[in-house]
């Protein structure tokens, strides 16, 4: 099991004081959240990709392969690359090369992006977004795996004799979640390839999410990937912990109250009880994320959100603290404990190297 | 299967509104019609003053819960549907514009609709016309010719043979034909999750 973070790289002002960061604060706050996550021992560092205020991070390879530089065992990720208006060429030379640099602690999760303008900025249309997955990916799962491609679609210029370079590294190209909150065509598409699917279920209630890895799962077995139980399952969840419960709602509220995304509605406690939400201690936390197995089965890739909503850096290293000391060596411990022995741990660059098209089935693989 | 399933949804404001008695008046006849013909019904009035705070929330985050949720999901199985609405502002309450706001936009595809609408005045029943029937038509659900506006003076008739009277006796007939004609539990809707489109289908369909 891999236990990790993702970030929106939202800009937010806090709503406590109502400073807001730079860019240029932000953007090294990211870089920060990232070193400290391999210091407290986490496994993935997972950055998100946009293409408009208040967010900064909209070149995902050129932050990671920073990261990459300053650290050692961290695998570094994304949530989500887009699929749908990047150029597939452009990513497979851009993770490609990120491969290299960071030594092979490089995946990818791929995702449509749900900012309408972004499309036409790109020179798309956001109605043609399941297409657009579906084709670019196609595409892209080739310029990794064959060395010379001829390729027409009805996206892209077409491609005559053409080789992405640098080639994957070691001949393996990276690991591809693929990442939807909605879409069975794309949980269709993840099982197809045998590819892993990541249910960002941070917002919404499980009963919709189980349907979406259920169908997943039946369709990797369906594709003759493995048995359903042995799909590459990643989950969202969301936590924000003080030792003392009380302590860590009093603190948040004002966080939760103004977020972005769902602030000004649901109450807290509606929105703890609804979605993966936890706010309290670390054993809660601990409670909460090992039901999400009962629910979703034995899963791969567990990634937090921290850092959000305008929390100033020093408060979400405390987090990562937190989850780093008290959280995660227990999750891990009662995860791989759960975990039956044929149910693969999620892929890396060594056990896709070393020949399995899967994970291997040993406890240490995959983690830090 | 001789049962169908019909769900009213009043957006009345008031306890007790004349919205939710036009709306009973219209669940009555409904009833009684299919019942004439031989059918039971599982009927169940939604009162959407009691889900204001939920539909505010779920336009927010994007997913229904709780009561509001179970709703959501009776209507997407109805075989019929009497929808009620006061008319404010020369059009259908927010709320229960909400309602509609939050459902897949399929949900209601292919399902028979009777609209009705209450008033202050008789000079507003167009609004049935102009705002209530394109809503449902947007969402691909079949409206009964005969929609139902109640003004005030339309309480004040007396008997069964009164014009609000005629009109709801009608718009019955014209939705109790439509639910009694349809299989059960039929949808126009594709369920993505249970029929997949096959992946090959995604990739290659527009060549095929």
């Amino acid at each position: 099991m891999q236990f990790g973070i993702f970030s929106v790289g939202d800009v937010t002002p806090d709503p406590t004081n109502g400073t807001t960061p730079t860019e240029a604060e932000r953007i090294r706050a990211m870089v920060r959240i990232a070193l400290k996550a391999e210091e407290v021992g986490l496994d993935v560092f997972a950055t998100g990709e946009h293409h408009n205020p208040p967010f900064v991070p909209s070149s995902p390879t050129t932050m990671l392969g920073y990261v990459a530089a300053r650290t050692e065992r961290l695998i570094l990720s994304t949530a989500t690359t887009l699929i749908t208006t990047n150029d597939p060429v452009k990513i497979a030379e851009d993770f490609a090369m990120l491969q290299h640099l960071a030594d092979g602690r490089v995946d990818l999760m791929l995702g449509r992006g749900n900012t309408g303008p972004v499309y036409p900025w790109f020179g798309q249309d956001i109605r043609q977004g399941i297409p657009l997955a579906i084709e670019n990916y196609h595409l892209l799962h080739r310029l990794w795996r064959e060395d010379v491609v001829d390729w027409e679609g009805r996206f892209r210029t077409p491609l005559q004799s053409f080789t992405s370079t640098p080639r994957p590294l070691d001949g393996v190209p990276p690991f591809v979640w693929h990442g939807s909150i909605r879409s069975p065509e794309i949980a269709e598409q993840a099982a197809y390839y045998g590819d892993g699917f990541f249910a960002n279920n941070i917002f919404w209630p499980k009963d919709h999410f189980a349907r979406l890895i259920e169908l997943y799962r039946t369709r990797f077995e369906h594709y003759g990937h493995g048995s359903a139980d042995q799909a590459i399952v990643g989950l969202g969840g969301q936590v924000f912990l003080r030792r003392n419960s009380q302590d860590a709602v009093r603190e948040f509220r004002p966080y939760f109250d103004n977020a972005p995304v769902y602030g000004h509605g649901p109450s807290l406690e509606e929105f703890t009880e609804q979605t993966p939400l936890t706010v309290g201690s670390p054993q809660e936390a601990i409670d909460r994320t090992l039901r999400f197995r009962e629910y979703f089965g034995d899963y791969q890739r567990q990634l937090f959100l921290v850092d959000h909503a305008g929390l100033p850096l020093k408060t979400v290293l405390e987090q990562l603290d937190l989850l780093g000391e008290e959280v995660i060596p227990v999750l891990r411990r009662e995860f791989e404990s759960l975990r039956p022995a044929h149910v693969p741990t999620a892929p890396t660059h060594e056990s896709l190297r070393a020949g399995g098209s899967r994970g291997g089935t040993t406890s240490e693989e995959g983690t830090a | 299967m001789t049962t169908r399933t019909i769900t009213v949804i009043s957006a009345g404001i008031g306890q007790p509104s004349s919205t939710r008695l036009l709306a009973d008046r219209l669940a009555e006849a409904t009833t009684a019609r299919l019942t004439d013909r031989g059918l039971q019904v599982d009927l169940e009035v939604v009162e959407l003053r009691d889900h204001a705070r939920s539909l505010a929330n779920t336009l927010l985050t994007g997913f229904a819960t709780g009561p509001l949720g179970e709703v959501v999901e009776r209507v997407g199985a109805s075989d019929g549907l009497v929808a009620v609405t006061p008319v404010f502002s020369a059009s259908y309450s927010g709320l229960f514009k909400m309602f509609f706001d939050v459902l897949d936009p399929d949900l209601l595809a292919g399902t028979p609709v009777l609209a009705g609408a209450t008033g202050g005045t008789a000079r507003h029943s167009l609004a049935l016309e102009h705002a209530v029937r394109p809503l449902f038509s947007y969402l691909r659900s079949v409206v009964v010719p005969t929609a139902v506006y109640a003004a005030p003076e339309d309480w004040a008739g007396g008997g069964a043979d009164t014009a609000l009277a005629e009109r709801i006796g009608r718009a019955a007939e014209e939705l109790a034909t439509l639910v009694a004609a349809r299989e059960p539990g039929s949808t126009d809707r594709r369920d993505g999750f249970e029929q997949p489109t096959p992946f090959e289908d995604l990739l290659f369909g527009d060549q095929r």
